[in-house]
């Protein structure tokens, strides 16, 4: 009968986990659904990427205030997982805080640093509500994020709070039964914060304390338990993809943009005086007919793919975005919360057909990306250099151009013309090539 | 300005049995564009007067593709770039300069693939390199106590992390170098760029040049100085929109350079 409590526990992991797994293992199925770029090369300065980007948060601080409290935030997240091993063991072997005769000092220390983390988190996590709910900075209030974003965003905000109040409510528990008279609890820790929440047990039955206790202890393994399996249905996956997506990142300057290897072999088909214009184009069985550009998530790569997983709708990349900043509908952001929605809804399409995709008369493009979004982009790389993690929506606005002009011919009326000049005299305007040095003896 | 400008085209430069030291790449903006011609002319100035050994394509010169390629017309690109590519290597063009940001993003990073392997640089980081080799030296001349700023251009900054050459060239102007509230990575677009500069804007509230010369003017410079024909063209048309032509020039680093020196 005393071995409930430890079934109990060990069944809420296991599911806890395992929906967890499951949601991990769709993720990495969506993703792989991309088209393959290699981003294997230079190991070196990819690590040096995810050291610095993911885990030194260099980015992050180019917005100071938001930045300083997001540091708390992630720091306080790393830190107090720590003390989640011991919680798990606690609760699958039935002891109290085993770490505790091990350590000594320097678990008084580590419960300590643990206790103040949790109230900067709380710190942090207040003003970050004020920015979203209060102060309601632009990027915030901003159209994409009406509806569900909006409401995940707080319930991020609530669940973190939550967290760390019950984890100090559990600490303080333990503080008071460890200095009532015939002490219920073994000397453990220092409490540098619950010290000042524990006197409201003062006067109330061991009996009922420990019971409380009890009541934390659990709220809190299982809000963790539930927070981890809610991360697959909202915006902040960012706190496990931001690693890989800073490693997988383009390293090349940002304005170098990828040469597309199927046009190439035909341009140079074309460009070669020795090929047979009538010949049959040679066949070769397993090609997949290839299409220019992206119309929908499975055109993309599945760096771009990882990237709409990993963007948490900050919006850093929308507030810089001088097409968004002049009131057009691009925002780049919006690229990226698209493309993670259709990427969804693909996935459950899959799902829900067996593993096979079946076309459901919607795309990326149109139906959640339209031109008029795409044609507003100045391809100024703003939203790429902002991205805390590195995120490219650049590249995927290039590759549903390259769809637009070259499987649609879809360009706008005025950039047909640029195209023709160039093609017919060199120039993006009407001027003969023939004219180029006329300026030499112009005065 | 009455000597004449001696340009040389690589043909001319073949036909003697010679390779210069730097090829220009004067760009399709440079070659006919009225604003940017000056720019072109200027840079020469330069060149002529430091007795750089360079030379031109001429006629031979065509549109790098970039607009075509940023339009997401990769067909065109690759054809523009591979024509390029031959008659490059077949001059074995091994340096180049240009004044134009894009035509540098471009033959710099998206060339090498395609066959087009050049050490290639922009005009200012050129003009530094000539200054600290002791082959021209800047006085400020006619600026000398304005107030300048620096704009910079998407494809040069951002792209390529140049950021240093243009403020290094301005500072020896002895002029008063001010940073708008937004610049190097954090510089915002004139408006030009990924084809932008041939097509009308998409619907908004304002126009990004106009947007971006506020961001100059709230500086109040005397000059905004620029290093891409695209940008120039842009700010000079948020100029004349804020109604400030008489007040405020915008002006290319070549231009600035020349100037001061009354070339």
């Amino acid at each position: 009968m005393s071995y409930l409590d430890n079934i109990l526990f060990a069944i809420l992991l296991v599911v806890g986990f395992g929906f967890f797994a499951a949601s991990v293992k769709k993720i990495i199925r969506n993703i792989n659904l991309g088209v393959d770029v290699d981003r294997k090369d230079n190991p070196k300065a990819r690590w040096k990427n995810m050291a610095l980007i993911a885990l030194g948060q260099s980015k992050m601080v180019r917005r100071p205030v938001a930045g300083i409290l997001h540091i708390l935030v992630y720091v306080g997240f790393v830190i107090i997982n720590i003390e989640l091993l011991e919680i798990i063991i606690d609760g699958l072997l039935g002891t109290h805080r085993i770490f505790a005769p091990y350590l000594g000092v320097v678990y008084d220390v580590l419960i300590a640093s643990f206790e103040i983390l949790a109230i900067l988190v709380i710190f942090a996590v207040t003003v970050f509500w004020l920015r979203r709910n209060f102060i309601r900075l632009k990027r915030f209030i901003h159209s994409d994020l009406t509806g569900f974003p909006k409401s995940d965003a707080n319930y991020i905000l609530y669940f973190e709070t939550v967290l760390m109040i019950l984890f100090l409510l559990m600490n303080a528990c333990d503080l008071h039964l460890q200095n009532v008279p015939g002490a219920v609890f073994y000397k453990a820790g220092t409490f540098p914060v619950s010290q000042f929440i524990a006197p409201i047990f003062n006067g109330l039955s061991n009996e009922l304390v420990v019971l409380l206790f009890e009541a934390f202890w659990w709220l809190h393994i299982v809000g963790i338990l539930i927070f981890m399996n809610y991360l697959y249905f909202s915006k902040h996956l960012h706190i496990l993809l931001a690693f890989p997506n800073t490693y997988f990142a383009n390293l090349k300057p940002e304005g170098q943009f990828d040469n597309l290897a199927s046009v190439t072999k035909e341009v140079k088909l074309m460009m070669d005086p020795n090929a047979d214009p009538f010949a049959a184009a040679p066949v070769d069985e397993n090609a997949a007919p290839s299409k220019f550009g992206a119309s929908d998530v499975q055109d993309l790569n599945w760096v771009q793919l990882l990237n709409a997983y990993t963007c948490t709708e900050c919006g850093r990349c929308t507030s810089s975005c001088p097409a968004n900043q002049t009131g057009k509908k691009l925002s780049p952001r919006k690229i990226m919360m698209d493309t993670r929605d259709r990427l969804t809804e693909v996935g459950k399409n899959i799902d829900a057909n067996k593993g096979v995709f079946v076309p459901d008369n919607k795309t990326l493009l149109n139906d959640y990306i339209t031109p008029e979004e795409l044609w507003a982009c100045t391809s100024c790389n703003a939203c790429v250099e902002e991205c805390p993690v590195n995120i490219s929506p650049l590249s995927i606005i290039m590759d549903m151009r390259r769809y637009l002009v070259m499987e649609q011919s879809a360009a706008p009326m005025s950039l047909n013309a640029m195209m023709t000049n160039i093609e017919n005299n060199g120039a993006p305007w009407q001027y003969s090539q023939q004219d180029r040095l006329n300026w030499k003896n112009e005065n | 300005m009455s000597e004449s400008l001696v340009v040389p085209t690589m043909a001319e430069m073949l036909a003697q049995g010679t390779q210069p030291e730097v090829l220009f790449w004067v760009g399709c903006a440079g070659s006919f564009d009225d604003r940017a011609k000056k720019i072109t002319k200027a840079f020469v100035r330069i060149l002529n007067r430091t007795n750089v050994s360079f030379a031109v394509l001429g006629t031979e010169e065509s549109c790098t593709g970039d607009p075509a390629k940023r339009a997401g017309n990769e067909f065109l690109f690759q054809m523009q770039a591979m024509m390029n590519i031959e008659v490059l290597n077949a001059y074995e063009a091994k340096k180049i300069v240009t004044a134009c940001p894009h035509c540098f993003n471009t033959l710099k990073n998206e060339y090498p693939e395609l066959g087009g392997n050049y050490e290639v640089i922009h005009h200012t980081e050129f003009l530094k390199s000539l200054i600290d080799d002791g082959r021209l030296t800047v006085e400020g001349g006619q600026f000398k106590g304005k107030k300048i700023t620096f704009h910079d251009p998407c494809y040069l900054g951002r792209a390529n992390k140049v950021y240093e050459a243009p403020r290094d060239l301005i500072q020896k102007l002895d002029v008063e170098l001010v940073e708008m509230k937004r610049s190097k990575a954090n510089g915002l677009c004139c408006g030009a760029g990924g084809a932008q500069m041939f097509k009308d804007a998409e619907p908004g509230n304002k126009e990004v040049n106009v947007l971006r010369t506020e961001d100059a003017l709230e500086v109040q410079p005397d000059i905004i100085a620029a290093g891409c024909p695209f940008c120039n063209t842009m700010l000079t048309d948020g100029i004349k929109h804020a109604h400030k032509e008489g007040e405020v020039k915008v002006m290319d680093v070549a231009e600035l350079i020349a100037n001061a020196q009354d070339l």
